[in-house]
């Protein structure tokens, strides 16, 4: 049976042990004289009965699930012949593939060596094995402990407390989530970073200027050492922020001021609303914006005035992405800006300084603090912005500061040395996972930064 | 006293220059505002210019001579005959009869006219109606996408014309005649990808996209709803409380990417899970949208007041009755108007997909949960990366349907939260 169909066949038996619960906690209490006899409702005998029945099924299946190809995998490659059983971890990728191309028909048995036949046969047999094996023991344990848990039903057992003590623990488990989701992040970086630095010294990449990450396809070929010096991409990342929080800062500021400051209540119900559409509008689209209109349109004009511009410049890139996060910045200046009391700026106009000074001398150094903090958060939305330089910057990493020609960004180099294909440990894979893990501890310094500096601002003020 | 009376002056001296600063300081702002709604409409502007012709299609109707000793075959009920038989003599000849002075030494530049996939159509045609053989039925094709692009783009000098002045003349006479015309393009909302422009259509990556939020609302909104449930209610005062928060604010904050190489990492290469599947995609996106989820729950959960709460205690619910039975209702409306709004992120998010493998050129439409696909925001990084511009129409075209899902999404949102909205 399939995991899929599996799962809600779980699911139909959680529901057949409520029902069984709920009707055999009845028929205990008839003879006592109605259910008022009972510790708890009905209802509650049936949750458990089927909470009982669910959990360690549900338990059972996502193990199951989880980890059957890898088993499967491990026992077909160990049963190879010995000549076959390869060398490297890419090799071994490759092999199973080919099993599997096989085993699922995509390449005929003939065109292969006969122990890979035999392995394929081996994996369909293994896999229709598994999923026997997967159904029986989920179905078997799903009904014992459903079982289990009905037979246990007695008038006197407090059900209501034991399903909310089970909910609350569903519950913490869903919030704990967080805690595993972050730590998958740090160990699967962590893990391919030690490796990629056992491979690459610390120094080069850290200091090396120079990155062309073309590993060798064969041993003896020329240049088979790539470069790995992330200072271009360092550059190049910074560079095309920074011509984002050019863009971003200005307009983003002083569209939060005069909507706070100046626009009646309907200017602003109609311009919020259309600001924060920026913000929603998906990268790929501003990717696909700076990639064929604006890159191609600054070319040209710079082509007009006689200087050279890349058809991938660091500018269309950059002042597309200011773009996108003018929302980001003006919603986080507008709340900051609104925090400052009422009382200051009362003060200012009543000494009579126009509403622009009040503003200038008065509200904004006293809201810089907050803003400085919401610039930070906006810098590392723009480090870690993917698509729109995926799309719009291009490969070659210079390192430069001419904001018309091409540079490089540490998220497209994940993206390119990432997509398709790949072997699992050569040094250019676990190169992107480094660069992950900078760019991870990057937005992780700043957000932690800006997130304290916007917080003791609102102490001050609350 | 004269002292006085010039500081007086000084001010009302000053007071042009600062009232023209004030107005300035106004224009900017104004100015701020008016570049950032201008860089919205030629956004728009750009995409629906450069796309809305991708909503159009291009036929040609023709007169389809089914002759069977042209075609070699002689039993159209005869699946071999049928596999061997040469579809693509009859359209020649059927457009050779409208096109006159096109002699044999036309054929190719004639054939060329043709959507290579036309003689598919004709084969299936005959395969639905056996007895046609030997009849003349009018048919309506796909032109080939040369004629497309300059049906619809000939006078538009960024489209490069391939047909020859020949093929451009008879493409006219044709057009004139009205059998050559455009429709509603249905092929691209039908079609998976494809590497004919004229055949390829967003169907497939749509079913993705659907498969793919599909897996993550089921996954991230009970998950979402049960960690905000238990933050507000529930989490003593600890340290480990603290921690989780942290993380989860953290999370809302860290880039999409880093969740794709965590989806490459666990999902793909510890798990073992299939690369380009959308349960893989759903998975990620989950784990990515669950802080957005989470602080829009707890928000709302937050909005409801004590007294709902103390009520409920007072007539002697747990702690659990009160949140499920009481609260939980209350707050439903905000909760869902969060997640909508998180789907909607999640719907137009590509880079943690490119890592796991939701690029591949997929033709077929996928037809479940672990069956390889791509999704709409992919299939447009995929489709303007094109140098063909009849793809980059595509792309603007799959980029309108997308921004057509998402701000029906946020209307949905923001009609949920007027209608079910309590002000308490």
């Amino acid at each position: 049976m399939q995991a899929s169909t599996l799962l809600l066949l779980t699911f139909v038996l959680a529901v057949v042990a409520y029902g069984l619960g709920y009707s055999r906690s009845r028929a205990l209490a008839m003879p006592l004289g109605g259910i008022r006899h009972l510790k708890s409702l009905p209802f509650y005998y049936g949750a458990r009965a089927a909470l009982w029945c669910i959990i360690p099924g549900l338990l059972v299946l996502g193990m199951w699930a989880a980890f059957q190809d890898k088993v499967i995998q491990m026992l077909v490659i160990g049963s190879l012949p010995a000549e076959l059983v390869p060398d490297t971890q890419g090799r071994a990728s490759l092999l199973l593939s080919k099993i599997s191309n096989v085993a699922s028909g995509a390449l005929p048995p003939g065109f292969v060596e006969p122990p890979v036949a035999e392995a394929a046969e081996r994996l369909k047999a293994l896999r229709q094995q598994s999923q026997v094996y997967m159904t029986a023991l989920v179905i078997s344990v799903s009904v014992l402990a459903g079982f289990l848990g009905w037979l246990r039903i007695r008038p006197r057992l407090n059900a209501r407390a034991q399903v909310e003590a089970i909910l609350k623990w569903l519950f913490f488990a869903c919030a704990a989530l967080a805690i595993l989701t972050t730590m998958g992040i740090i160990f699967s970086v962590a893990f391919e970073t030690f490796r990629f630095f056992g491979k690459i010294s610390f120094v080069e990449f850290f200091f090396g200027t120079n990155w062309s990450p073309q590993t060798a396809l064969r041993a003896d070929q020329v240049a088979a050492e790539g470069a790995f010096g992330m200072i271009p991409l360092f550059t190049g990342t910074l560079l095309i922020s920074l011509i984002a929080m050019v863009v971003a800062v200005p307009v983003g500021l002083l569209s939060a001021i005069y909507l706070s400051e100046y626009a009646n209540k309907r200017v602003r119900s109609t311009v919020k609303p259309l600001l924060e559409m920026l913000a929603g509008i998906p990268t790929v689209v501003y990717g696909f914006f700076a990639a064929l209109t604006v890159a191609p349109f600054i070319s040209d004009f710079a082509a007009s005035l006689g200087i050279e511009a890349s058809s991938q410049s660091a500018l269309a890139a950059g002042s597309v992405m200011g773009i996108m996060i003018i929302p980001f910045v003006s919603s986080l200046s507008d709340d900051v800006i609104n925090a400052v009391p009422q009382t200051l700026r009362d003060g200012s106009l009543a000494l009579g300084a126009t509403q622009s000074e009040t503003m200038k001398k008065v509200i904004f150094p006293a809201a810089l603090p907050g803003i400085m903090g919401g610039i930070l958060l906006a810098v590392s939305r723009a480090i870690g912005e993917t698509m729109i330089v995926v799309m719009a910057a291009g490969l070659a990493a210079n390192l430069t500061a001419n904001p018309l020609e091409t540079v490089t960004t540490v998220t497209v180099q994940i993206v390119t040395l990432l997509t398709g294909d790949q072997e699992f440990d050569s040094a250019k894979t676990l190169a992107a996972f480094a660069l992950g893990a900078m760019l991870f501890l990057a937005t992780l310094l700043l957000n932690v930064i800006a997130l304290k500096i916007v917080r003791k601002y609102r102490e001050q003020y609350d | 006293m004269t002292d006085q009376r010039s500081q007086a002056e000084i001010v009302r001296q000053s007071l042009k220059r600062r009232y023209r600063k004030e107005r300035r300081f106004r224009a900017y702002g104004i100015l701020a505002i008016a570049i950032a709604l201008s860089a919205l409409v030629i956004l728009f502007a750009d995409i629906i210019g450069k796309g809305y012709s991708g909503f159009v299609k291009t036929t040609v109707t023709l007169d389809v001579q089914l002759d069977g000793e042209m075609m070699y075959i002689d039993d159209a009920t005869d699946e071999r005959q049928l596999k061997m038989a040469d579809f693509v003599e009859p359209l020649i000849q059927a457009l050779m009869k409208e096109i006159p002075g096109a002699t044999e030494e036309d054929r190719d530049a004639v054939r060329d006219l043709i959507n290579p996939y036309a003689s598919v159509t004709l084969r299936d045609a005959l395969q639905a109606n056996p007895d046609w053989l030997g009849t003349t039925q009018t048919m309506t094709f796909l032109t080939h996408t040369d004629v497309d692009v300059y049906v619809k783009h000939g006078d538009d000098d960024a489209y490069s014309i391939k047909l020859t002045e020949e093929q451009q003349a008879w493409v006219d006479r044709l057009l004139e005649q009205g059998l050559i015309d455009t429709s509603f393009n249905d092929v691209f909302f039908s079609n998976g990808d494809s590497r004919d422009p004229s055949k390829a259509g967003v169907l497939g990556a749509i079913v993705g996209s659907l498969l793919t939020m599909f897996v993550t609302l089921v996954l991230s909104f009970p998950i979402g709803v049960a960690a905000a449930i238990y933050l507000e209610e529930f989490a003593p005062q600890n340290k480990f409380t603290d921690f989780i928060e942290v993380n989860i604010n953290n999370l809302a904050a860290v880039p999409s990417i880093i969740f794709g190489l965590l989806g490459l990492a666990v999902f793909i290469n510890l798990f073992g899970m299939p690369r380009s599947v959308p349960v893989v995609g759903g998975l990620v996106l989950t784990l990515m949208t669950l802080p957005t989820i989470i602080i829009s729950s707890r928000a709302a959960i937050k909005s409801v007041p004590p007294s709902i709460r103390e009520a409920a205690e007072g007539i002697g619910a747990s702690k659990m009755q009160v949140v499920l039975h009481h609260v939980l209702p209350l707050a439903m409306p905000g909760m869902l108007t969060g997640s909508i709004i998180g789907m909607a992120q999640a719907l137009g998010e590509t880079a943690p997909l490119l890592l796991i493998g939701m690029v591949a050129f997929i033709v077929d439409v996928p037809d479940g949960f672990f069956d390889s696909a791509t999704v709409l925001p992919v299939q447009v990084f995929l489709w303007a990366g094109s140098p063909e511009l009849a793809f980059i129409e595509r792309a603007s075209a799959a980029i309108m349907v997308l921004l057509a899902f998402l701000i029906s999404m946020n209307a949905l949102a923001i009609w949920l939260r007027k209608r079910l909205e309590r002000r308490w």
